[in-house]
């Protein structure tokens, strides 16, 4: 019901957005009209196992699991890089003591 | 209600189609079937799903943020991708899901005479153009790479070709007035990054680049407005380059005195300085280049990987090309491993940066297996290798592709 609720205030927003309608007169008419959507959300966990909650708690906030998921097989060290990668330079908020079990899950992701 | 908030609450029947789709753990209730991209090695399958704003059925790469291929079959029905096909990607999931067409506001500042901020209708009331052009993903192909390498695991369908309409980026820079020591234009759209500190994704070219009257700001595609997972309201068109110059929702134009040293010019999306973008896999510490212009390609989007095509004296074949930076100048056929080529039909030009249908008639001998591959040759006589590339980033693929089907007397 909650759900419903929003989706109709959503609907009705969308419809009171004004409508930009600019006309040139050496331009052919064509109008921009404001759009709102609603993305799908990703429940996806990491597959259970070792270091599945740190994984969870850890990779899953900018990317969906499947970013890593979907990865070839990839080495511990490729893998290693890339968690230096996130931290350093897409500044995932990682614990030190975290690394390693997360390091230690993905070396064990095979492709399935 | 923030982005989070309104995941969470969407609607019950799309968040159980798409939940689980990603992790390719089980076939997500609601989704349309898998597609095998023949990825070797694996992981390969991907959900086909629709559920997305503006979007029907897309193979799903990434649910958060989107990351949506077009499948081949697509490509087959018409050489101009229709926008609820086009593929979709973005790099940080910080980009707004409303935006309000009266006051979204594009900033031009930096090196020039007058710091601009201009409305959606006042570049509607600026002289148009349209063109013709293909927007490819940098990393199209990354997933056919071998020895594999890590990013977004795409088959070929991270491309895809429109009709652009809107303003030469030159005429909002004039208006601005570029001053003299201008040596590049950085572009930025909404999206921001996700964490504080962290590079917002932003990319640059060099000012007679971003001058030369043919890269675009564009509030068209297809004779309608962008879908806003395509960049809505406006979105930088670099006709010939590959999409990552393609800023999309474009809201900031800055004129650089200096080339871009920040983290999307500086440290990615670069390729080897070497012929191809090609170095022997392991190479460590080799010069690089930011990625540029693109390179020819070209697909059989008529048959299917694996299909069965029944005996007859000839069969059809066709599909399409792109000529990387210049026009194709023609596609040629090969039924026999690339040691003979027999000359295909050209459908009709839409100018140098489009796709480019062809079609053939390939004589066949018998029942049997056959591999079919197509090369493409642009009007500057480059032509496509018939050995794949290889970089660590996944960038540039071009080489001929093949397609291997079983002709059956009984199929
Ligand atoms: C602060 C945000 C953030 C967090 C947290 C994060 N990532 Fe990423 N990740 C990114 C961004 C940004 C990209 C590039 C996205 C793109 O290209 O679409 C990326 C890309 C990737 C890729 C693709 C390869 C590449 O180099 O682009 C992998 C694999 C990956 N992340 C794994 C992880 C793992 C494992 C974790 C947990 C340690 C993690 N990420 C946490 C932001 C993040």
């Amino acid at each position: 019901m909650r759900d419903r609720t929003w989706l109709a205030a959503g609907l009705c927003a969308l419809v009171a957005a004004t409508a930009l309608s600019a006309v040139s007169r050496a331009a052919p008419r064509f109008t921009v009209k404001s759009t709102s959507v609603e993305l799908p959300y990703d429940e996806t966990a990491y597959p259970e196992g070792p270091g599945a909650e740190v994984m969870n708690a850890n990779c899953a906030s900018c990317h969906s699991a499947s970013m890593v998921l979907l990865q070839p097989k990839l080495s511990r060290e490729q893998w290693t890089g890339i968690v230096r990668k996130m931290r350093d330079v897409y500044r995932a908020p990682v614990a030190d003591e975290d690394v390693p079990a997360i390091i230690d899950y993905l070396a064990k992701l095979s492709p399935r | 209600m923030d982005r989070f908030d309104a995941m969470m609450t969407a609607p019950l029947g799309r968040r159980q189609m798409l939940a689980g789709t990603a992790a390719m753990l089980a076939v997500p209730a609601g989704a349309q079937g898998l597609v095998d991209l023949r990825l070797p090695g694996g992981p390969s399958q991907r959900p086909l799903a629709g559920g997305f704003p503006g979007k029907g059925e897309m193979i799903v790469q990434r649910i958060h943020p989107p990351l949506l291929e077009t499948p081949m079959e697509v490509f087959d029905s018409d050489v101009f991708t229709p926008n609820d096909r086009f593929f979709v990607r973005w790099h940080w999931s910080d980009f707004p899901t409303s935006v309000d067409a009266g006051a979204f506001r594009l900033a031009v500042r930096g090196r020039v005479r007058r710091p601009l901020s201009i409305g959606l209708a006042q570049l509607l009331r600026m002289p148009r153009v349209e063109l013709a052009a293909v927007n490819q993903c940098s990393g199209n192909s990354r997933g056919l790479f071998e020895p594999r390498v890590p990013g977004a695991q795409w088959g070929h369908g991270a491309m895809g070709n429109a009709r652009w309409t809107g303003v030469r980026l030159r005429d909002v820079l004039d208006q601005a007035g570029v001053l003299s020591d201008a040596v590049a234009v950085r572009f930025a759209g909404l999206d921001g990054a996700t964490v504080e500190g962290a590079p917002r994704f932003e990319k640059a070219l060099a000012i007679d680049h971003a001058r030369d009257g043919e890269v675009m700001i564009a509030f068209a595609m297809n004779g309608e407005q962008l879908p806003l997972l395509n960049g809505f309201p406006i979105r930088l068109v670099v006709p010939g380059w590959y999409s990552t110059y393609w800023i999309k929702m474009l809201s900031d134009i800055e004129v650089l005195s200096a080339p871009d040293d920040r983290y999307w010019m500086a440290k990615a999306y670069r390729i080897p300085t070497t012929p191809g973008a090609d170095i022997v896999p392991g190479t460590k510490d080799f010069p690089t280049v930011p990625i540029g212009r693109m390179v020819p390609r070209s697909f059989v989007t008529s048959l299917r990987e694996g299909q069965a095509v029944p005996l007859r004296p000839t069969m059809p074949v066709g599909g399409i090309a792109l000529g990387g930076d210049r026009s194709v100048a023609r596609v040629e056929l090969s039924a026999d491993g690339g040691r003979s080529w027999q000359p295909t039909r050209l459908g009709p030009d839409h100018g140098r940066y489009s796709f480019r249908r062809w079609d053939a008639e390939l004589p066949l001998a018998g029942p049997g297996p056959l591999t079919l591959m197509a090369r493409c040759t642009n009007d500057a006589g480059e032509g496509q290798p018939m050995k794949a590339i290889w970089n660590p980033s996944g960038f540039m693929r071009g080489n001929v592709e093949a397609v291997s089907v079983e002709v059956r007397a009984d199929a």
